[in-house]
Protein backbone atom coordinates (compact mmCIF):
# COMPACT_ATOMS: atom_id res chain seq x y z
CA UNK A 1 0.00 0.00 0.00
CA UNK A 2 1.19 3.78 -0.68
CA UNK A 3 0.56 6.39 1.38
CA UNK A 4 -3.42 7.00 1.64
CA UNK A 5 -4.08 10.31 3.51
CA UNK A 6 -7.96 10.79 4.87
CA UNK A 7 -9.70 13.99 6.06
CA UNK A 8 -12.61 14.49 8.73
CA UNK A 9 -14.93 17.26 8.36
CA UNK A 10 -16.55 17.73 11.99
CA UNK A 11 -17.96 19.94 14.54
CA UNK A 12 -15.75 20.52 17.89
CA UNK A 13 -17.58 17.68 20.11
CA UNK A 14 -18.51 14.88 17.34
CA UNK A 15 -15.08 13.23 17.93
CA UNK A 16 -13.71 14.00 14.85
CA UNK A 17 -10.01 14.01 16.24
CA UNK A 18 -10.77 11.09 18.37
CA UNK A 19 -12.01 9.26 15.01
CA UNK A 20 -8.68 10.22 13.34
CA UNK A 21 -6.94 8.73 15.91
CA UNK A 22 -8.98 5.62 16.23
CA UNK A 23 -8.88 5.04 12.21
CA UNK A 24 -4.40 5.48 12.81
CA UNK A 25 -4.94 2.68 15.98
CA UNK A 26 -6.97 0.60 13.84
CA UNK A 27 -4.69 0.64 10.92
CA UNK A 28 -1.34 0.16 13.33
CA UNK A 29 -3.20 -3.03 14.60
CA UNK A 30 -3.27 -4.08 11.31
CA UNK A 31 0.93 -3.23 11.01
CA UNK A 32 0.48 -0.23 9.29
CA UNK A 33 2.70 2.86 10.14
CA UNK A 34 0.29 5.93 10.89
CA UNK A 35 -0.45 9.70 12.05
CA UNK A 36 -3.10 11.27 12.71
CA UNK A 37 -3.29 15.02 13.79
CA UNK A 38 -6.13 17.46 13.91
CA UNK A 39 -5.74 21.02 11.83
CA UNK A 40 -3.38 23.03 13.52
CA UNK A 41 -6.44 25.23 14.84
CA UNK A 42 -8.05 26.32 17.96
CA UNK A 43 -11.08 23.60 18.94
CA UNK A 44 -13.88 24.93 20.49
CA UNK A 45 -17.72 23.02 20.91
CA UNK A 46 -19.83 23.12 17.58
CA UNK A 47 -16.75 25.21 15.66
CA UNK A 48 -15.57 23.46 12.46
CA UNK A 49 -12.64 21.16 13.27
CA UNK A 50 -10.60 19.39 11.03
CA UNK A 51 -8.66 16.20 11.62
CA UNK A 52 -6.21 14.26 9.40
CA UNK A 53 -4.95 10.33 9.09
CA UNK A 54 -2.39 9.50 7.32
CA UNK A 55 -1.92 5.16 6.69
CA UNK A 56 1.32 3.73 5.03
CA UNK A 57 3.17 0.29 4.65
CA UNK A 58 6.50 2.31 4.55
CA UNK A 59 7.37 4.72 7.60
CA UNK A 60 5.65 7.99 7.12
CA UNK A 61 7.87 10.87 7.17
CA UNK A 62 6.13 14.03 5.36
CA UNK A 63 5.70 16.23 8.54
CA UNK A 64 2.83 18.34 6.46
CA UNK A 65 -0.87 18.48 6.46
CA UNK A 66 -2.83 16.97 3.65
CA UNK A 67 -3.39 18.49 0.81
CA UNK A 68 -4.92 16.15 -2.05
CA UNK A 69 -6.75 13.30 0.83
CA UNK A 70 -7.51 10.08 -0.97
CA UNK A 71 -10.43 10.06 1.45
CA UNK A 72 -13.36 12.64 3.00
CA UNK A 73 -15.26 11.73 5.91
CA UNK A 74 -17.79 14.22 6.70
CA UNK A 75 -19.41 13.81 10.12
CA UNK A 76 -22.19 17.06 10.08
CA UNK A 77 -23.92 17.42 6.88
CA UNK A 78 -24.85 21.57 7.68
CA UNK A 79 -20.74 21.83 6.69
CA UNK A 80 -21.40 21.03 3.53
CA UNK A 81 -23.31 24.29 2.84
CA UNK A 82 -19.84 26.17 3.34
CA UNK A 83 -17.16 24.24 3.40
CA UNK A 84 -15.95 22.60 0.48
CA UNK A 85 -15.06 19.14 1.68
CA UNK A 86 -14.00 17.83 -1.29
CA UNK A 87 -11.12 20.45 -2.02
CA UNK A 88 -8.04 18.66 -3.41
CA UNK A 89 -9.50 15.05 -3.44
CA UNK A 90 -7.55 12.95 -5.36
CA UNK A 91 -9.31 11.48 -8.55
CA UNK A 92 -10.82 8.25 -7.61
CA UNK A 93 -11.08 9.16 -4.06
CA UNK A 94 -14.28 8.77 -2.01
CA UNK A 95 -16.79 10.87 -0.05
CA UNK A 96 -18.08 9.15 2.94
CA UNK A 97 -20.97 11.69 4.16
CA UNK A 98 -23.64 11.28 8.07
CA UNK A 99 -26.74 11.07 6.22
CA UNK A 100 -29.54 8.65 4.64
CA UNK A 101 -28.69 7.43 1.25
CA UNK A 102 -31.43 9.87 -0.16
CA UNK A 103 -30.71 13.05 1.25
CA UNK A 104 -27.18 12.22 0.45
CA UNK A 105 -27.94 12.43 -3.76
CA UNK A 106 -28.29 16.49 -2.98
CA UNK A 107 -24.42 16.71 -2.58
CA UNK A 108 -24.01 14.89 -6.21
CA UNK A 109 -23.67 17.70 -8.05
CA UNK A 110 -20.87 19.30 -5.97
CA UNK A 111 -18.30 16.56 -7.04
CA UNK A 112 -18.21 13.58 -9.25
CA UNK A 113 -16.76 11.47 -7.04
CA UNK A 114 -18.28 8.32 -5.19
CA UNK A 115 -20.27 9.08 -2.28
CA UNK A 116 -20.75 6.24 0.79
CA UNK A 117 -23.54 7.32 3.00
CA UNK A 118 -24.42 6.22 6.48
CA UNK A 119 -27.18 7.21 9.20
CA UNK A 120 -24.38 7.61 12.03
CA UNK A 121 -26.68 10.10 13.28
CA UNK A 122 -29.71 7.48 13.78
CA UNK A 123 -26.54 5.17 14.76
CA UNK A 124 -24.92 7.15 17.68
CA UNK A 125 -28.87 8.04 19.26
CA UNK A 126 -29.36 4.28 18.78
CA UNK A 127 -26.73 3.13 20.55
CA UNK A 128 -27.00 6.14 23.54
CA UNK A 129 -23.70 8.24 22.51
CA UNK A 130 -23.75 11.55 23.62
CA UNK A 131 -27.36 13.53 23.39
CA UNK A 132 -30.39 13.14 20.83
CA UNK A 133 -29.56 17.04 20.33
CA UNK A 134 -25.85 16.62 19.96
CA UNK A 135 -24.32 12.69 19.15
CA UNK A 136 -21.04 11.19 19.30
CA UNK A 137 -21.06 9.98 15.91
CA UNK A 138 -17.12 9.52 15.07
CA UNK A 139 -17.15 5.48 16.24
CA UNK A 140 -20.73 5.04 13.65
CA UNK A 141 -18.69 6.92 10.86
CA UNK A 142 -15.55 5.22 11.75
CA UNK A 143 -17.34 1.67 11.47
CA UNK A 144 -19.07 2.51 8.28
CA UNK A 145 -15.69 3.57 6.75
CA UNK A 146 -13.92 0.65 7.62
CA UNK A 147 -16.43 -0.96 5.12
CA UNK A 148 -16.78 2.05 2.34
CA UNK A 149 -12.94 2.46 1.72
CA UNK A 150 -11.73 -1.47 2.37
CA UNK A 151 -8.49 0.44 4.15
CA UNK A 152 -9.46 -1.58 7.73
CA UNK A 153 -11.16 -4.63 9.14
CA UNK A 154 -14.07 -3.82 11.57
CA UNK A 155 -12.53 -6.20 14.00
CA UNK A 156 -9.27 -3.61 14.40
CA UNK A 157 -11.97 -0.42 14.63
CA UNK A 158 -13.16 -2.69 17.48
CA UNK A 159 -10.30 -3.44 18.63
CA UNK A 160 -8.77 0.49 18.40
CA UNK A 161 -11.92 1.86 20.25
CA UNK A 162 -11.45 -0.88 23.06
CA UNK A 163 -7.82 0.39 23.52
CA UNK A 164 -8.72 4.48 23.53
CA UNK A 165 -12.38 4.61 24.10
CA UNK A 166 -12.72 5.12 27.87
CA UNK A 167 -16.26 5.48 28.41
CA UNK A 168 -19.50 3.56 26.93
CA UNK A 169 -17.35 0.93 24.97
CA UNK A 170 -19.35 -1.74 24.12
CA UNK A 171 -21.98 0.32 23.13
CA UNK A 172 -19.28 2.66 20.42
CA UNK A 173 -18.12 -1.08 19.54
CA UNK A 174 -21.69 -1.91 18.58
CA UNK A 175 -22.52 1.35 16.90
CA UNK A 176 -18.99 0.71 14.63
CA UNK A 177 -20.60 -2.63 13.98
CA UNK A 178 -24.34 -1.44 12.88
CA UNK A 179 -22.69 1.43 10.56
CA UNK A 180 -20.42 -1.45 9.00
CA UNK A 181 -23.42 -3.30 8.01
CA UNK A 182 -25.66 -0.08 6.90
CA UNK A 183 -23.43 2.28 4.90
CA UNK A 184 -24.55 2.58 0.98
CA UNK A 185 -22.69 3.45 -1.57
CA UNK A 186 -23.38 5.71 -4.46
CA UNK A 187 -20.72 5.05 -7.35
CA UNK A 188 -19.80 8.25 -9.31
CA UNK B 1 5.26 -2.31 24.39
CA UNK B 2 4.51 0.08 21.08
CA UNK B 3 1.56 2.71 21.47
CA UNK B 4 0.21 5.29 19.17
CA UNK B 5 0.50 9.27 21.23
CA UNK B 6 1.31 11.97 20.63
CA UNK B 7 4.85 14.07 21.00
CA UNK B 8 3.11 15.35 24.70
CA UNK B 9 1.73 11.83 26.24
CA UNK B 10 5.54 10.67 24.74
CA UNK B 11 7.23 13.29 27.22
CA UNK B 12 5.31 12.47 29.87
CA UNK B 13 6.34 8.90 29.34
CA UNK B 14 10.09 9.66 29.08
CA UNK B 15 9.58 11.74 32.09
CA UNK B 16 7.31 9.31 34.18
CA UNK B 17 10.31 6.60 33.11
CA UNK B 18 12.88 8.79 34.46
CA UNK B 19 11.49 8.01 37.99
CA UNK B 20 11.84 11.95 38.53
CA UNK B 21 11.20 13.11 42.26
CA UNK B 22 9.67 16.46 41.99
CA UNK B 23 7.81 17.55 38.66
CA UNK B 24 6.61 21.27 38.68
CA UNK B 25 4.71 22.94 36.26
CA UNK B 26 2.30 25.09 34.64
CA UNK B 27 -0.19 24.60 31.43
CA UNK B 28 0.66 26.56 28.02
CA UNK B 29 -0.90 25.77 25.06
CA UNK B 30 0.47 23.68 23.24
CA UNK B 31 2.30 22.10 26.02
CA UNK B 32 -0.93 21.50 28.18
CA UNK B 33 -1.39 17.97 27.68
CA UNK B 34 2.02 17.27 28.85
CA UNK B 35 0.92 18.04 32.18
CA UNK B 36 -2.42 16.46 32.04
CA UNK B 37 -0.79 13.27 30.99
CA UNK B 38 1.66 13.85 33.80
CA UNK B 39 -1.24 14.32 36.60
CA UNK B 40 -2.91 11.03 35.58
CA UNK B 41 0.05 8.91 35.97
CA UNK B 42 0.47 10.06 39.43
CA UNK B 43 -3.59 10.10 39.90
CA UNK B 44 -3.41 6.46 38.65
CA UNK B 45 -0.13 5.69 41.22
CA UNK B 46 2.18 4.85 38.08
CA UNK B 47 4.26 7.62 38.90
CA UNK B 48 4.91 8.56 42.47
CA UNK B 49 6.53 12.07 43.02
CA UNK B 50 5.53 14.86 44.00
CA UNK B 51 3.67 17.73 41.76
CA UNK B 52 3.92 20.90 42.29
CA UNK B 53 1.22 23.09 41.41
CA UNK B 54 2.06 27.11 41.08
CA UNK B 55 1.16 30.04 39.60
CA UNK B 56 3.52 31.13 36.66
CA UNK B 57 6.51 29.38 34.30
CA UNK B 58 8.74 31.73 36.54
CA UNK B 59 7.38 29.88 39.68
CA UNK B 60 8.10 26.12 37.92
CA UNK B 61 11.67 26.67 37.62
CA UNK B 62 12.32 28.10 40.94
CA UNK B 63 10.05 25.15 42.26
CA UNK B 64 12.27 22.88 40.55
CA UNK B 65 15.90 24.61 41.16
CA UNK B 66 14.80 24.34 44.64
CA UNK B 67 13.88 20.82 44.31
CA UNK B 68 16.79 19.73 42.53
CA UNK B 69 19.25 21.24 45.43
CA UNK B 70 17.78 19.58 47.69
CA UNK B 71 18.59 16.35 45.91
CA UNK B 72 15.61 15.36 44.03
CA UNK B 73 15.81 14.64 39.82
CA UNK B 74 13.36 17.40 38.92
CA UNK B 75 11.31 18.00 35.52
CA UNK B 76 9.18 20.72 33.91
CA UNK B 77 7.31 20.98 30.56
CA UNK B 78 6.91 24.86 28.86
CA UNK B 79 6.38 26.53 25.98
CA UNK B 80 6.83 29.61 24.10
CA UNK B 81 5.73 32.70 26.66
CA UNK B 82 6.06 30.43 29.46
CA UNK B 83 9.78 29.65 28.58
CA UNK B 84 10.18 33.64 28.16
CA UNK B 85 8.56 34.12 31.44
CA UNK B 86 11.41 31.70 33.06
CA UNK B 87 14.13 33.24 31.64
CA UNK B 88 16.10 34.67 34.36
CA UNK B 89 15.61 31.59 36.54
CA UNK B 90 16.85 29.16 33.49
CA UNK B 91 20.26 31.16 34.30
CA UNK B 92 19.95 30.19 38.05
CA UNK B 93 19.95 26.77 37.19
CA UNK B 94 22.29 26.24 34.70
CA UNK B 95 25.14 28.29 37.16
CA UNK B 96 24.07 26.30 40.08
CA UNK B 97 24.95 23.33 37.78
CA UNK B 98 21.64 21.58 38.07
CA UNK B 99 20.68 19.13 35.75
CA UNK B 100 16.89 19.76 35.72
CA UNK B 101 15.34 18.32 32.56
CA UNK B 102 12.81 20.62 30.64
CA UNK B 103 10.88 20.12 27.44
CA UNK B 104 9.68 23.00 25.66
CA UNK B 105 6.94 22.94 22.92
CA UNK B 106 8.36 25.19 20.29
CA UNK B 107 5.91 27.86 19.44
CA UNK B 108 5.76 31.30 18.18
CA UNK B 109 5.67 34.77 20.29
CA UNK B 110 2.83 36.91 19.99
CA UNK B 111 2.28 39.83 19.06
CA UNK B 112 0.47 38.75 16.44
CA UNK B 113 -0.34 36.03 19.10
CA UNK B 114 0.39 32.49 17.39
CA UNK B 115 0.35 28.92 19.03
CA UNK B 116 2.00 27.54 16.37
CA UNK B 117 5.39 25.88 15.39
CA UNK B 118 8.55 28.40 15.81
CA UNK B 119 11.98 28.29 16.49
CA UNK B 120 12.12 31.95 18.28
CA UNK B 121 11.41 30.66 21.99
CA UNK B 122 14.25 28.17 22.48
CA UNK B 123 16.48 29.79 21.00
CA UNK B 124 16.48 33.40 22.45
CA UNK B 125 17.26 31.24 25.00
CA UNK B 126 20.53 30.13 23.82
CA UNK B 127 23.04 31.62 26.15
CA UNK B 128 21.44 30.62 29.09
CA UNK B 129 23.99 27.75 29.42
CA UNK B 130 21.10 24.93 29.14
CA UNK B 131 21.95 22.43 26.37
CA UNK B 132 19.27 22.34 23.49
CA UNK B 133 18.43 19.17 21.85
CA UNK B 134 15.78 19.18 18.84
CA UNK B 135 13.52 16.72 18.32
CA UNK B 136 12.72 15.20 14.47
CA UNK B 137 10.03 12.68 15.75
CA UNK B 138 7.72 11.29 19.35
CA UNK B 139 10.14 8.31 19.68
CA UNK B 140 13.13 10.65 20.04
CA UNK B 141 11.10 12.72 22.63
CA UNK B 142 10.81 10.50 24.63
CA UNK B 143 14.61 8.58 24.25
CA UNK B 144 15.96 12.21 24.87
CA UNK B 145 13.92 12.77 28.07
CA UNK B 146 16.04 9.80 29.28
CA UNK B 147 19.20 10.60 27.70
CA UNK B 148 19.32 13.49 28.81
CA UNK B 149 18.81 13.18 32.51
CA UNK B 150 21.84 10.78 31.85
CA UNK B 151 24.39 13.37 30.31
CA UNK B 152 23.02 16.45 32.28
CA UNK B 153 24.14 14.67 35.61
CA UNK B 154 27.32 13.13 34.45
CA UNK B 155 29.57 14.18 37.64
CA UNK B 156 31.92 16.04 34.78
CA UNK B 157 28.89 18.07 33.17
CA UNK B 158 26.47 18.54 35.93
CA UNK B 159 24.00 21.08 33.21
CA UNK B 160 20.32 21.75 32.60
CA UNK B 161 19.09 20.16 29.45
CA UNK B 162 16.01 21.97 27.02
CA UNK B 163 14.57 19.02 24.97
CA UNK B 164 12.67 20.94 22.09
CA UNK B 165 9.41 19.50 20.59
CA UNK B 166 8.05 21.50 17.31
CA UNK B 167 4.11 22.65 17.98
CA UNK B 168 1.56 20.34 16.58
CA UNK B 169 3.38 18.72 14.29
CA UNK B 170 5.11 16.64 17.49
CA UNK B 171 2.82 17.50 20.37
CA UNK B 172 -0.53 16.92 18.94
CA UNK B 173 0.25 14.63 15.90
CA UNK B 174 -0.46 10.75 17.06
CA UNK B 175 2.79 8.34 15.88
CA UNK B 176 3.56 4.67 16.93
CA UNK B 177 6.50 5.36 19.78
CA UNK B 178 8.26 2.49 21.41
CA UNK B 179 7.60 2.67 25.45
CA UNK B 180 10.71 1.25 27.26
CA UNK B 181 10.16 -1.25 30.14
CA UNK B 182 10.50 0.42 33.52
CA UNK B 183 13.42 -1.98 34.81
CA UNK B 184 15.46 -1.07 31.25
CA UNK B 185 15.42 2.52 31.56
CA UNK B 186 16.78 1.63 35.81
CA UNK B 187 19.22 -0.31 34.21
CA UNK B 188 20.27 2.32 31.88
CA UNK B 189 19.87 5.40 33.88
CA UNK B 190 21.10 5.28 37.31
CA UNK B 191 19.56 7.07 40.10
CA UNK B 192 20.50 10.60 40.97
CA UNK B 193 23.48 10.81 42.83
CA UNK B 194 24.70 14.58 42.96
CA UNK B 195 28.01 15.69 44.32
CA UNK B 196 26.45 18.38 46.50
CA UNK B 197 22.73 19.20 47.53
CA UNK B 198 21.35 21.19 50.44
CA UNK B 199 21.78 19.63 53.41
CA UNK B 200 21.06 20.35 57.59
CA UNK B 201 24.14 17.70 58.38
CA UNK B 202 26.26 19.50 56.15
CA UNK B 203 25.62 22.72 55.91
CA UNK B 204 26.68 24.61 52.38
CA UNK B 205 25.70 27.99 50.87
CA UNK B 206 24.40 28.03 46.62
CA UNK B 207 24.73 31.64 44.58
CA UNK B 208 25.66 33.51 47.05
CA UNK B 209 28.19 36.73 46.47
CA UNK B 210 31.19 36.43 44.56
CA UNK B 211 33.61 38.90 43.49
CA UNK B 212 35.34 39.87 40.46
CA UNK B 213 38.33 37.75 41.41
CA UNK B 214 36.15 34.40 41.32
CA UNK B 215 33.33 34.75 38.94
CA UNK B 216 34.69 34.20 35.83
CA UNK B 217 36.32 30.75 37.00
CA UNK B 218 32.82 29.91 37.59
CA UNK B 219 32.01 30.74 33.91
CA UNK B 220 35.13 29.58 32.55
CA UNK B 221 33.94 25.66 34.17
CA UNK B 222 30.05 25.91 32.77
CA UNK B 223 32.69 26.59 29.29
CA UNK B 224 34.28 22.89 30.12
CA UNK B 225 30.92 21.71 31.46
CA UNK B 226 29.53 22.13 28.10
CA UNK B 227 32.54 21.11 25.70
CA UNK B 228 32.35 17.85 27.75
CA UNK B 229 28.74 17.74 27.31
CA UNK B 230 29.51 17.39 23.40
CA UNK B 231 31.56 13.84 24.21
CA UNK B 232 28.90 12.96 26.66
CA UNK B 233 25.82 13.35 24.10
CA UNK B 234 27.67 11.04 21.84
CA UNK B 235 28.73 8.11 24.40
CA UNK B 236 24.94 8.46 26.09
CA UNK B 237 23.57 8.05 22.64
CA UNK B 238 25.71 5.20 21.80
CA UNK B 239 24.73 3.48 25.44
CA UNK B 240 21.51 4.33 24.37
CA UNK B 241 21.75 2.27 21.24
CA UNK B 242 22.95 -0.70 23.18
CA UNK B 243 20.37 -0.79 25.57
CA UNK B 244 17.22 -0.39 22.93
CA UNK B 245 18.59 -0.64 19.49
CA UNK B 246 17.65 2.66 18.55
CA UNK B 247 20.00 5.53 17.89
CA UNK B 248 19.18 9.31 17.00
CA UNK B 249 22.28 10.60 15.56
CA UNK B 250 24.21 11.92 18.76
CA UNK B 251 24.65 15.88 17.72
CA UNK B 252 24.70 15.92 14.44
CA UNK B 253 22.44 13.34 12.41
CA UNK B 254 23.18 12.34 9.20
CA UNK B 255 21.51 11.15 6.06
CA UNK B 256 22.93 9.84 2.86
CA UNK B 257 26.08 12.65 3.19
CA UNK B 258 28.55 9.84 2.52
CA UNK B 259 29.07 11.47 -1.46
CA UNK B 260 26.93 14.50 -0.78
CA UNK B 261 27.46 17.62 -3.15
CA UNK B 262 25.19 19.09 -1.88
CA UNK B 263 23.84 19.38 1.98
CA UNK B 264 20.30 20.15 3.21
CA UNK B 265 20.57 20.97 7.12
CA UNK B 266 17.32 21.11 9.06
CA UNK B 267 16.08 21.05 12.59
CA UNK B 268 13.18 19.37 13.91
CA UNK B 269 10.51 18.37 12.38
CA UNK B 270 11.22 19.38 8.84
CA UNK B 271 14.20 16.78 8.81
CA UNK B 272 11.73 14.31 8.61
CA UNK B 273 10.23 15.77 5.74
CA UNK B 274 13.69 16.42 4.11
CA UNK B 275 14.61 12.96 4.58
CA UNK B 276 11.99 11.86 2.67
CA UNK B 277 13.03 14.45 0.04
CA UNK B 278 16.45 13.10 -0.31
CA UNK B 279 15.28 10.03 -1.38
CA UNK B 280 13.58 11.31 -3.77
CA UNK B 281 16.49 13.42 -5.01
CA UNK B 282 18.30 10.36 -4.89
CA UNK B 283 16.40 8.51 -7.01
CA UNK B 284 16.47 11.18 -9.56
CA UNK B 285 19.98 10.82 -9.53
CA UNK B 286 20.95 14.06 -7.39
CA UNK B 287 23.87 13.44 -4.81
CA UNK B 288 22.02 15.41 -1.79
CA UNK B 289 22.27 14.02 1.97
CA UNK B 290 20.35 16.08 5.25
CA UNK B 291 22.36 17.20 8.03
CA UNK B 292 20.14 17.59 11.11
CA UNK B 293 21.45 19.33 13.39
CA UNK B 294 20.08 17.69 16.33
CA UNK B 295 22.07 19.49 19.43
CA UNK B 296 22.26 23.28 19.52
CA UNK B 297 24.09 23.62 22.35
CA UNK B 298 26.58 22.84 23.11
CA UNK B 299 27.15 23.09 18.80
CA UNK B 300 28.60 20.71 17.00
CA UNK B 301 31.60 22.70 15.47
CA UNK B 302 33.54 19.31 14.82
CA UNK B 303 30.69 17.48 13.28
CA UNK B 304 29.78 20.35 10.92
CA UNK B 305 32.48 21.25 9.59
CA UNK B 306 33.66 17.20 9.12
CA UNK B 307 29.90 17.08 7.44
CA UNK B 308 31.04 19.75 4.70
CA UNK B 309 34.64 18.37 3.12
CA UNK B 310 33.58 17.68 -0.01
CA UNK B 311 30.60 19.74 -0.31
CA UNK B 312 29.88 22.01 -2.92
CA UNK B 313 26.78 23.76 -1.40
CA UNK B 314 24.68 23.82 2.07
CA UNK B 315 21.40 25.12 2.40
CA UNK B 316 20.30 25.97 6.19
CA UNK B 317 16.91 26.21 6.96
CA UNK B 318 16.05 28.36 10.07
CA UNK B 319 12.42 28.30 11.57
CA UNK B 320 13.76 31.37 12.85
CA UNK B 321 15.18 34.81 12.52
CA UNK B 322 17.13 36.87 14.66
CA UNK B 323 16.23 40.33 13.32
CA UNK B 324 18.95 42.36 11.98
CA UNK B 325 20.85 39.56 11.42
CA UNK B 326 20.32 36.07 9.85
CA UNK B 327 18.73 33.02 10.78
CA UNK B 328 20.59 31.58 14.02
CA UNK B 329 21.33 27.98 12.66
CA UNK B 330 23.35 29.70 9.35
CA UNK B 331 24.74 32.09 11.85
CA UNK B 332 26.50 28.90 14.00
CA UNK B 333 26.92 27.32 10.94
CA UNK B 334 29.24 29.56 8.98
CA UNK B 335 30.94 30.90 12.23
CA UNK B 336 32.13 27.11 12.66
CA UNK B 337 33.25 27.07 9.20
CA UNK B 338 35.40 30.69 8.59
CA UNK B 339 39.14 29.89 8.77
CA UNK B 340 38.26 26.57 7.29
CA UNK B 341 40.12 25.61 4.18
CA UNK B 342 36.98 24.47 2.67
CA UNK B 343 34.04 26.11 2.73
CA UNK B 344 31.16 25.26 0.56
CA UNK B 345 28.65 28.17 -1.03
CA UNK B 346 25.79 28.52 2.25
CA UNK B 347 22.89 30.04 1.60
CA UNK B 348 19.64 30.46 4.57
CA UNK B 349 16.10 30.07 4.36
CA UNK B 350 13.94 30.55 6.17
CA UNK B 351 10.91 28.01 6.44
CA UNK B 352 8.09 27.35 8.58
CA UNK B 353 8.16 30.27 10.81
CA UNK B 354 4.85 30.45 12.62
CA UNK B 355 3.41 26.98 11.82
CA UNK B 356 3.78 27.93 8.66
CA UNK B 357 3.69 24.67 6.73
CA UNK B 358 6.72 23.19 5.20
CA UNK B 359 6.28 21.25 2.43
CA UNK B 360 7.92 18.69 -0.19
CA UNK B 361 7.80 20.72 -2.89
CA UNK B 362 9.22 23.92 -0.47
CA UNK B 363 12.25 21.35 -0.33
CA UNK B 364 12.50 20.87 -3.85
CA UNK B 365 12.60 24.27 -4.75
CA UNK B 366 14.84 25.06 -1.95
CA UNK B 367 17.37 22.54 -3.58
CA UNK B 368 16.90 23.78 -7.03
CA UNK B 369 18.18 27.18 -5.76
CA UNK B 370 21.17 25.70 -3.90
CA UNK B 371 22.42 24.21 -7.04
CA UNK B 372 21.67 26.91 -8.90
CA UNK B 373 23.53 30.19 -6.01
CA UNK B 374 26.05 27.14 -6.79
CA UNK B 375 26.87 27.19 -9.73
CA UNK B 376 26.33 30.93 -10.61
CA UNK B 377 27.31 32.91 -7.20
CA UNK B 378 24.89 33.71 -4.22
CA UNK B 379 22.29 36.04 -5.34
CA UNK B 380 21.66 36.86 -1.26
CA UNK B 381 22.61 35.14 2.51
CA UNK B 382 19.17 34.91 3.58
CA UNK B 383 15.52 34.43 1.48
CA UNK B 384 11.72 33.70 2.94
CA UNK B 385 10.15 31.04 1.52
CA UNK B 386 6.68 30.63 1.09
CA UNK B 387 5.93 34.06 1.48
CA UNK B 388 2.25 36.11 0.77
CA UNK B 389 3.35 39.29 -0.95
CA UNK B 390 2.84 39.89 -4.70
CA UNK B 391 5.13 38.23 -7.16
CA UNK B 392 5.73 35.39 -3.71
CA UNK B 393 9.68 34.45 -3.24
CA UNK B 394 12.04 36.64 -1.50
Amino acid sequence: MDLIEIRFHGRGGQGAVIASRLLAEAAFIEGKDVQAFPFFGVERRGAPVTAFTKIDDRPIRIKSEIYEPDHVIVLDTALLGYIDVVQGLKPGGRVLINCPLERAAQYRARSKAPIDAVDGTGIAIGHGLGSRESPIVNTSMLGAFARSSGLVGIDAVAEAIRRQVRRKVEANIEAARDAHDRVDTMEG
Amino acid sequence: MRKVITGNHATAYGAKLSRPGVISAYPITPQTTIVEHIADFIADGELSCEFVKVESEHSAMAACISAQNTGARTFTATSAHGLALMHEMLMWAAAGRLPIVMVNVNRAMGPPWSIWADHLDSVAQRDTGWMQVYCEDNQEILDTTIMSFKVGESRDVLMPTMIAEDAFYLSHTVEPVDIPDQEDVDAFLPPYDPPFKLDVDDPKGFGSLVMPNNYMEFRYLMKLALDRARERIVEVDREFEEAFGRSHGGLVDLYRCEDAEYLIVAVGTTSSTVREVVDQLRSEGEKVGLARIRVFRPFPVDEVRAMVRGVKGVAVLDRVYSFGAFGPFYTELIAALYGQDERPVIKDYLVGIGGRDVRSKHIRDIYSNLKAVTRDGLDSETEWIDLNRPGGGA
